[in-house]
């Protein structure tokens, strides 16, 4: 354990409001890094059909769409920003002590975030004077930086979870190896992880804003284009993200075990552990079958680590159940769809269908939120698994909850007006050129 | 020599943002500054039309300082972070505030929607440039120290020091962007405009001047050290280029060549942020700790550096492109398409 080159753990009486303001900047955030993981690749692809079918639709659709990104972008700029100075603000002796350690990371962040501004501005304001070749190249670096900016930031989340690339020695980080750090063992899962959760979030969201028209008798042909681009997405990557989350679980069975406790709430240390459902039912040996595929492996419990070296069990376990019982839903909702194109190239004809999925994009925050909350809580009371205590991390400068209660108001008028105005931007028909 | 190099790295991300984004901000003070909404009509949209495509990338200079900063130089980041954090967090919440009301104000449908957020956007722009600078200028008069919010958290950038730098930055960014609004004024062949943003660039000249004289007559009192490494050497040769540039800039500006005076206006502040580093070295954060105290180990240097290098190899091309699209009129939003 360390505690860090400033001097050490200060007095701070709002360690707990710090957490939860860095919670909620997190939670504000990460809708819109779904949207610029996936959007610009959706906006692409229907720029593609334009080109290979000349049909203007498809064009007219696509810069609609890549206004709402461009929006969506601008506001996880700031929205970005405010969590690079939280880094300091809030957590000074973590990054004084380690940020010469995962900084590698956010550096590599930085020129994909560039990379992505720079060409996002050319390809939205470069609709009419460009030629539509060199307009759809412009689009390409701009999905490409969406996956590797989302890439580096997930490597930094990871290893704060399983942090490698440094020693310690008298209390000090010494052997520092960047790139050690940078592909630490958490990042494939994590970032697979992440990047479907993009899809999922920002193909649900989109595909709701067509099922809520479809709903009220929006069913021309640009409804069931938007509609059906964006579903695909999101039905592709919805059942795959079980798989993905049975792999995530089981690296934390492995390398987080009291983490994966919390998950279940498992207060002892069990061999052929069940898994429980709401309501007190138990399911022989499930857990242990999930968490390592193995009937009878034994799942170490909350038990093995003193009570302050726990994770705030409660948050923890109702988290992770809302995201696996929603996650569930939308993959089924998914194969629902998917199915139904495949075998019959037909969208569903059932209105439950159309209010599942406007219920669907709201759903998919929720899970991808209790996911990150599951993931981050459960790292409690760690900001560098093992090696840092959060409470040695946190400023000691005063105002936290003044700070956090600005930052809510600021952010709510934020979400309030982003929302109206994206809720205009879709309603005018389609303006549609030959 | 890595330590050094890598303040470099992180002066030239300070140079661009203080320039670029510099600029945006001072485009808002003239837009808090254009009148009325019939009036001001004009200069605000040409504004929009300027700012709208390259503001993001300008911004990212300020996350690219950041970084290079707290991977660097930790130890500086996190003393910076703990004692500034008031007017770090409130430039921060500006930063919100206008990107967002900035971005979202194109969307308004109704008269009071664009005033609430035009106004929104304009007051943020001034509020940023001039909390950063404050920030900047709280370290130049040596007043964090290293450790956990050690310092001060209000008399260390409400002192004198800091006023000033914060006015200079609100000042120089507001000169940049008249310079280079009447610049784009004249490539889109607005006569008026130009007429308008020569008359501010001329006075937001004048009185960036007068602030960065100013500005060492209270250093001299306040922090002498800081003086002297201003007044000779190669402190002296930036604060000379300085003035030499502005002084060139306003003449360019006065015989109406404002292609040259986008450069020269950028010279003059540029030189401004390098004379301050050349006046500072080798502290970091003086008193105490030197640029090569504060440094991570070399194992971290090196991986930023050549990071840093071969992410230029993209960013620069990407960035020309950027700019030349924008600058020869080719990046405009259309809504309906082109016939």
């Amino acid at each position: 354990m360390i505690d860090g080159v400033l001097g050490g753990p200060v007095d701070q009486d709002y360690l707990l409001q710090a957490r939860q303001m860095q919670a909620m900047s997190f939670a504000v955030h990460i809708p819109l890094v779904c949207f610029g993981i996936a959007f610009p690749a959706m906006v692409l692809f229907l720029e593609g059909l334009w080109l290979r079918t000349g049909d203007p639709l498809y064009r007219a659709l696509a810069k609609r769409w890549s206004k709402a990104m461009l929006i969506l972008f601008a506001v996880g700029v700031v929205t970005g920003t405010i969590l690079s100075f939280e880094m300091g603000l809030l957590w000074p002796e973590f990054m004084a002590t380690f940020a010469d350690v995962f900084g590698l990371a956010f550096l590599i962040e930085g020129y994909s975030f560039f990379i992505e501004a720079i060409f996002i501005a050319i390809y939205v304001y470069g609709w009419e004077r460009l030629s539509p070749r060199t307009h759809i190249a412009a689009g390409v670096p701009m999905v490409l930086a969406g996956i590797t900016g989302s890439l580096m930031v997930i490597s930094v989340n990871g290893w704060m979870n399983h942090p490698t690339g440094f020693s310690i020695r008298n209390g000090e980080v010494v052997d520092v190896k960047p790139l050690a750090a940078l592909f630490n063992d958490n990042l494939w899962h994590e970032l697979v992880h992440m990047y479907l959760a993009g899809f999922i979030v920002a193909g649900f969201l989109v595909a709701g804003v067509y099922a809520f028209g479809w709903l009220r008798g929006r069913r021309d042909r640009h409804h069931r284009i938007g509609l059906v681009v964006a579903l695909s997405v999101a039905a592709l990557a919805a059942p795959a993200q079980l798989l993905v989350g049975d792999w995530a679980a089981r690296t934390v069975a492995e390398r987080q075990p009291v983490k994966l406790a919390a998950f279940e709430g498992l207060e002892e240390t069990t061999k052929g552990a069940p898994f429980s459902l709401p309501g007190g039912i138990e399911i022989p040996k499930l857990l242990s079958l999930l968490a390592f595929h193995d009937p009878n492996a034994t799942v170490t419990g909350l038990d093995s680590v003193p009570e302050d070296d726990r994770p705030p069990t409660d948050i923890v376990k109702l988290s992770f159940r809302l995201m696996v019982f929603i996650g569930s839903g939308l993959a089924a909702l998914g194969a629902w769809f998917a199915w139904l194109w495949w075998r019959r190239g037909r969208l569903p004809r059932s209105l439950w269908f159309y209010r599942a999925l406007v219920a669907a994009g709201p759903a998919a925050l929720v899970a991808l939120i209790a996911g990150w909350v599951t993931t981050e809580v459960g790292r409690q009371p760690w900001v560098v698994y093992h090696v840092m205590r959060t409470e040695s991390a946190v400023t000691g400068a005063s105002g936290i909850p003044v700070g956090f209660a600005a930052l809510g108001l600021v952010y709510l008028g934020l979400a309030t007006v982003a929302f109206v105005m994206l809720r205009r931007l879709s309603r005018p028909p389609l303006e549609v050129g030959s | 020599m890595l330590p050094d190099l890598t303040a470099a790295v992180a002066l030239l991300a300070l140079t661009a943002y203080v320039v670029l984004g510099g600029a945006d901000f001072g485009a808002g003070f003239w837009d808090l500054t254009a009148g009325g909404a019939q009036r001001g009509a004009p200069v605000r949209a040409m504004i929009k039309r300027a700012m709208s495509p390259v503001w993001e990338a300008n911004h990212v200079w300020l996350i690219f300082l950041l970084v290079v900063l707290w991977t660097g130089f930790p130890e500086a980041f996190g003393s910076i972070t703990s004692t500034l954090a008031i007017p770090l967090f409130v430039a921060a919440l500006g930063i919100v505030l206008r990107g967002g009301a900035f971005a979202l104000k194109g969307e308004a449908a109704t008269i009071a929607e664009a005033r609430a957020l035009g106004a929104t956007f304009a007051l943020a722009s001034v509020i940023v440039p001039f909390f950063l600078g404050a920030a900047a200028g709280a370290i130049a008069a040596g007043e964090v120290p290293v450790g956990n919010a050690r310092g001060d958290e209000w008399s260390s950038w409400t002192q004198s020091t800091s006023i000033l730098v914060g006015a200079l930055a609100v000042a120089a960014g507001a000169h940049l962007a008249a310079v280079f609004l009447g610049a784009d004024s004249r490539r889109a062949g607005e006569t008026e405009l130009v007429h308008a943003f020569r008359v501010r660039a001329l006075g937001s000249g004048v009185v960036a001047g007068a602030l960065a004289i100013a500005g060492l007559l209270v250093v001299r009192s306040d922090v002498p050290g800081l003086y002297d490494d201003l007044t000779s050497g190669a402190g002296l040769a930036c604060v000379l280029a300085s003035g030499a540039a502005g002084l060139v800039t306003l003449w360019l500006e006065w015989r109406e060549r404002f292609e040259l005076a986008r450069y020269t206006a950028a010279a003059a502040v540029g030189a401004i942020v390098a004379g301050w580093a050349v006046a500072q070295e080798p502290y970091l954060l003086p008193p105490d700790l030197t640029v090569h105290e504060a440094a991570a180990p070399d194992a971290t240097l090196v991986a930023l550096l050549v990071a840093t290098g071969l992410g230029m190899l993209i960013l620069i091309p990407a960035l020309t492109w950027l700019f030349r699209l924008a600058l020869s009129g080719r990046l405009v939003y259309e809504d309906k398409p082109r016939p």
